[in-house]
């Protein structure tokens, strides 16, 4: 009984290469109360720096893994739990936590990711599948949650975001064409074919109809698609998404394309962020190895020419957003350098959400906003 | 998609692309093509050369993986001709030591001809060889001749220090135009390491920062990068956090992300394996010295082989080649190092 009143807080696994995390400072003290939602402590990874949220409302009674310590993914770190339970049943569950972690077992079947690809229109699509139906026939339930990143972006952006969503929801984050593992192939290069990848991903995925989830130009291709087929779509949650207003950093934009080295790239990825010190030598060394590959520079130029029209933005989200029928919900970090919020207010969004100390990157710098942001969309989308 | 290969398994996925994507490309060496036990030569890929770099392309690529006669110097001079008439030759010059029978043809003709001829003749060939010590071959295949070829204007000079690296940089050695001499070492064959499925080329003269660090610059070359790792994760034990710069081509040189670098952490340390006269220890001395003066807080140190050819002695061969330990005592000494004593 005491057994299931004791919560494990657990290493969380962000992104699909993450196999051990450092935990640099405890938020919270033995003893404290706590409340989902809060900061509880900070964990270091090879590509970035996060707190952890708690998912309990009760109190940490004890932690198992110090500041200092490197732990693997799915290894309990601490052990939360109501007053109530004794010290007796507390520590038993510490030692057995102990026990793991000297023997470096995780506990590897909570942090499960499917990745794969998927065939749409001739091109090669890579996804990661997270959560309640992740494997066989996964997707099929009616609350799947598809993710889309942005320009120079790939599935593993959202890495503070999918693996908690993933407690309640089969969450699926997809390459657009041009980016991560996917076909570097984007053919016109259009918001409308990069919406049909999207549905063609649902298809292929048996997914009937989705809650779908856009960062900045994935922001207009969701849009897109649920404009394409409005019976496919439960919701939107747009995160700083492209063509609200014309005002843009074309600059950054043109600059990430042409960029091939560390010193043309690291200045532009600084203004990604509110706080530039998230960009690390890790976070600059993928995208140069992903901007090396063979068909990405096309890739990444013909989406400039779809986003730009000279300095100015070329695409119109917010009219797309007019013919779309499902609840919306829009994240914005106040200091978007890339897109700033200016031009997005109720008139345009009727759920806007400004997040403070976040900047184009919302979903790395203030992550559970955008995880509530996207639960309330599907609370509001969901049947 | 990404896989962790070997640094031999990347060299062969780089070659198997570029004749894949350019019919140009041809591959010619020692016993590519066929080997002791074969039939008749080029009947199948027995060896895949000398240590198995090209094994398997001869089925894929009929006619295109040619083996040589044991003359370098023929057929060196004849990937350098072939390339200048439109193929994209690979040379494969198992040691290179045995460079000396066909510098003519490198250096007074290769390397000059887009000059000579105010650009009207390109030179698109690449000369795949291996260097350093490690294998117990003796003076005579053991050497990291790497700076001869960086002295020459003209050559492009290549120093992989990982599988991902000599994937992306052996690519664009075959699609640049220039004649490249692309070092292999012979002790990183086995090395594994992620690299991606796709095809992508690494520009030259563009630094890997392999580590960051505030306290020491090591700048590092081809297997050394990676004594240099195990060196600074010792250091930083001792509270030392070294930034390691592995240049990855030694012509052109990334003098910027050296300095850049220099800058930041005011003292370093270069790693080279090769002999300590004009070798790149002295030469990026130099450019540093010159040009990030006023950031030294210590004087610049160099840990190089010792300047005596390779020993055959398996327990000198050892005290040769520059290790963590010897990394490690010079970047305590230069960390610790005070002006007045």
């Amino acid at each position: 009984m005491a057994e299931d009143r004791i919560q494990r807080v657990t290493m969380p696994k962000w992104g699909l290469s993450m196999t051990a995390g450092t935990i640099t400072e405890w938020i919270v003290a033995e003893g404290d109360e706590i409340a989902k939602g809060d900061d509880l402590v900070e964990i270091d990874t090879e590509k970035i720096a996060g707190a952890l949220e708690s998912t309990w409302d009760g109190v940490l009674r004890r932690i198992v893994a110090a500041a200092g310590s490197s732990v693997p993914v799915g290894a309990t770190i601490a052990v939360v739990a109501d007053p109530e339970v004794s010290d007796e049943d507390v520590e038993a569950a510490v030692a057995e936590a102990r026990e793991q972690l000297a023997a470096g077992v995780a506990e590897a079947e909570e942090v499960g990711a499917e990745v794969g690809t998927v065939q749409v229109d001739g091109r090669s699509i890579a996804y990661a599948t997270m959560g309640e139906g992740a494997g066989e026939g996964a997707g099929a339930g009616a609350d799947a949650i598809v993710l889309v990143h942005g320009y120079g972006g790939d599935k593993n952006s959202w890495l503070f975001v999918q693996e908690p969503l993933s407690h309640q929801h089969a969450v699926h984050a997809l390459d657009l064409p041009g980016h991560g593992e996917s076909s570097k192939d984007v053919g016109a290069g259009s918001l409308e074919e990069m919406a049909r990848v999207v549905l063609g991903f649902l298809d292929a995925r048996g997914i009937e109809r989705a809650h779908l989830v856009g960062h900045s130009l994935g922001g207009a291709v969701v849009a897109a698609a649920a404009a394409a087929a409005p019976h496919r779509v439960r919701s939107l949650t747009l995160v700083a998404p492209a063509g609200f207003g014309s005002a843009v950093d074309a600059e950054y934009l043109r600059g990430f394309a042409a960029a091939t080295s560390r010193r043309e790239l690291k200045p532009l990825l600084g203004r990604l962020f509110a706080d530039e010190s998230l960009v690390t030598r890790q976070l600059v060394d993928d995208l140069l190895r992903y901007k090396r590959i063979d068909g990405v520079d096309a890739a990444l130029r013909r989406l400039v020419d779809t986003l730009l029209d000279g300095d100015r933005q070329r695409i119109d989200t917010a009219a797309v957003l007019g013919g779309v029928p499902c609840p919306t919900v829009v994240v914005w970090g106040r200091e978007d350098r890339i897109l700033p919020p200016t031009a997005v207010d109720a008139t345009t969004a009727a759920d806007l959400r400004l997040v403070d100390g976040a900047g184009h990157m919302v979903h790395l710098e203030r992550p559970g906003e955008v995880r509530q942001a996207v639960q309330d969309a599907v609370a509001a989308g969901s049947p | 998609m990404t896989r962790t290969i070997s640094y031999r398994e990347a060299i062969n996925e780089a070659l198997a692309q570029e004749m894949e994507r350019d019919p140009n490309v041809v591959v010619m060496g020692e016993d590519n093509a066929g080997g002791a036990s074969v039939g008749s030569p080029g009947e199948a890929d027995a060896w895949g050369g000398v240590l198995g770099v090209t094994k398997g392309l001869y089925g894929r690529f009929p006619g295109r993986v040619l083996d040589t006669p044991i003359s370098e110097s023929a057929f060196i001079g004849a990937a350098i001709g072939a390339a200048t008439r439109g193929l994209r030759p690979v040379a494969e010059l198992m040691f290179i030591d045995f460079m000396g029978v066909c510098f003519d043809q490198i250096f007074n003709q290769a390397a000059k001809f887009r000059y000579m001829f105010g650009g009207n003749a390109v030179t698109p060939v690449v000369i795949r060889t291996m260097y350093g010590a490690g294998l117990r071959a003796a003076a005579q295949h053991s050497q990291c001749l790497y700076p001869i070829f960086t002295h020459i204007p003209g050559l492009k000079v290549v120093t992989p220090s990982s599988p991902y690296d000599a994937k992306g940089l052996l690519i664009s050695a075959i699609r640049d135009d220039d004649p490249v001499i692309f070092c292999e070492h012979k002790a990183l064959y086995d090395l594994t390491g992620d690299v991606p499925a796709e095809s992508y080329a690494i520009p030259f003269g563009e630094a890997n920062v392999v580590r960051e660090g505030s306290d020491v610059t090591i700048v590092a070359i081809g297997r050394m990068v990676g004594v240099a790792q195990q060196a600074a994760a010792e250091l930083a034990g001792s509270g030392i956090q070294a930034e390691i710069i592995d240049p990855r081509t030694t012509s052109p040189l990334d003098e910027d992300s050296i300095l850049e670098s220099v800058e930041s952490t005011g003292r370093l340390v270069v790693v080279d394996e090769a002999t300590p006269r004009c070798n790149l220890a002295t030469d990026i001395s130099a450019l540093v010295a010159r040009k990030a003066f006023g950031a030294l807080q210590a004087p610049i140190e160099m840990v190089t082989a010792p300047h005596t050819p390779v020993p055959f002695s398996d327990s000198l061969e050892d005290l040769y080649v520059p290790d963590a330990q010897r990394i490690v005592n010079t970047v305590k000494a230069v960390a610790e190092w005070k002006r007045d004593g």
